[in-house]
């Protein structure tokens, strides 16, 4: 499964034609304690870097973009009650969003793993 | 142009922490350690240090009454008894808060003023040109100040400090000797919970902090905690929920003005009670997890009716609570709001203050 990262900090894990999301490990740690997480409704449509739900902390509110085109199959609902995950576990357990994915070409405007780490040395 | 910030004394010793240092009040300042709601919860359930070097201190020396002093304040400075604080304000002529303070009894002509660190300079220039006698010093350079705060606050300053401070009720203070200096030792704080305000020459205010943290129910907090901590229990925080152009009679502390003696923006402050207020503060709860925050709009059946002006995620009642200017009718207990932001929209119902009501503060 290959991991792909936006500018803006969100996550997909890409497996045939099914994206998860979330946001990184780096985000979460700048935004300091998750208190919300805004979760879209299944079937949404979203496009890719449009919004796809939200993010609050103590210190900040800020959306989450998607990083690709696709129709929301699955939501991770348990953050609802429990956002200190997203603390706790960015990358893996935090995920927020499955999407089909719309279009595979998209792909070409994230950055690979490495890419991303590369990128946050710059910041 | 870049800020000059100021550092305090304990700045090297949050860097070693690895703090996160924010700008506050022109001040480098740690926002949080290991992070907000942890630091949160050990002050609600133990005790936690904060550095409050960068608030100003000011001290006055003369004759109350011959000085102007007793007129500059919302209360009286002379009937306070020594040993004894008060907290009220500084207005401007139109009754607006220069700023909210406290005030210490140290000896029959001498009192300390303690100020926000933003608002220093132009306290102590408000204050100095109302005066006409006495002595009136800025001492904030020279005074350390470190807040200890939680319910378990009391047992580690007895056990650092000796019996001594157990006695000291709340509102009231102690000059004792600490590292073989003479300290003020208060028993009050922003946090709700039982807590002191501890006053040291600058010098030792290093050592005092490494100190209080060899106990092991201390540990330190940062600004982030203490916003949270003061706005569960209602305190306003100058520069947000009260400025220059708010009057207490808006902010709801028209208990803290006493209308029997004379001040500056007493007039202004009549007239608006016979006139009406405008707007008025609410304290709200919202459904659900999300946070209002300073400068949301508040909605009432789609039309915008003010601003919110403090809120936050509480962490120990597990959903945002807020403060705000709304107009008179509208401030009923009860009352269905929404808090609206861009794309964000949440229900509120304006609620009591404090919202939290557990605190340890009068134990």
């Amino acid at each position: 499964m290959s991991m792909y990262f936006t500018k803006e900090h969100e996550w997909v894990k890409v497996a045939g034609n099914v994206g998860t999301i979330g946001i990184s490990d780096h985000a979460a740690h700048e935004l300091g304690d998750i208190t919300f997480v805004e979760l879209p409704k299944i079937g949404t449509v979203v496009t890719q870097f449009g919004v796809l739900g939200s993010i609050e902390s103590v210190k900040a509110a800020s959306d989450i973009y998607s990083p690709l085109s696709g129709k929301v199959l699955k939501v991770n609902e348990s953050l609802e009650t429990a956002p200190e995950v997203v603390n706790e576990s960015a990358e893996d357990a935090a995920w927020m969003a499955q999407i089909e994915i719309a279009d595979e070409v998209e792909l070409k405007n994230l950055m690979t793993q490495e890419q991303y780490y590369d990128y946050l040395k710059t910041l | 142009m870049e800020e000059q910030l100021q550092a305090t004394p304990i700045c090297s010793r949050h860097r070693a922490l690895n703090a996160l240092m924010a700008p506050f009040g022109g001040w480098d300042m740690p926002i949080q350690y290991e992070g907000i709601i942890a630091e949160h919860n050990w002050c609600r359930t133990k005790a936690s240090l904060f550095d409050i070097c960068h608030m100003g201190e000011f001290i006055f020396e003369g004759d109350f009454d011959d000085a102007g002093l007793e007129d500059i304040f919302t209360f009286s400075v002379k009937s306070i008894p020594l040993g004894r604080s008060r907290y009220g304000f500084i207005l401007n002529e139109q009754g607006g808060i220069i700023d909210d303070l406290i005030i210490f009894r140290i000896a029959v002509d001498k009192v300390m003023i303690v100020v926000n660190a933003a608002t220093a300079p132009k306290d102590f220039a408000a204050i100095k040109g109302r005066l006409h006698g006495g002595v009136f010093t800025d001492i904030t350079a020279a005074t350390g100040k470190l807040d200890l705060q939680g319910p378990l606050s009391r047992d580690v300053m007895v056990a650092l400090f000796g019996e001594e401070v157990a006695t000291i009720p709340y509102f009231k203070f102690i000059t004792m000797n600490i590292l073989g200096v003479e300290a003020i030792v208060s028993r009050t704080g922003y946090t709700g919970e039982l807590g002191y305000e501890i006053f040291i020459p600058a010098e030792k205010v290093c050592e005092l902090w490494d100190l209080l943290l060899t106990d092991e129910r201390v540990k330190p907090a940062g600004l982030g905690a203490r916003d949270v901590l003061r706005l569960e229990v209602g305190y306003s925080l100058y520069g947000s929920d009260i400025d220059e152009e708010t009057t207490p009679l808006e902010a709801g502390l028209e208990c803290f003005v006493n209308f029997d003696k004379a001040f500056i923006g007493k007039e202004a402050l009549l007239r608006l009670k016979e006139q009406g207020v405008a707007r008025k503060k609410i304290a709200f709860e919202v459904t659900g997890r999300r946070s209002p925050r300073h400068h949301y709009d508040i909605c009432s059946t789609g039309k915008v009716v003010g601003n919110v002006t403090s809120g936050v995620f509480s962490p120990i009642l597990g959903r945002g609570v807020g403060i705000g200017f709304v107009k008179p009718e509208l401030t009923t207990i009860g009352t269905p709001l929404t808090i609206s932001h861009e794309r964000v929209s949440m229900e509120a119902t304006v609620c009591e203050l404090p919202f939290f009501k557990d605190g340890s503060v009068r134990n």
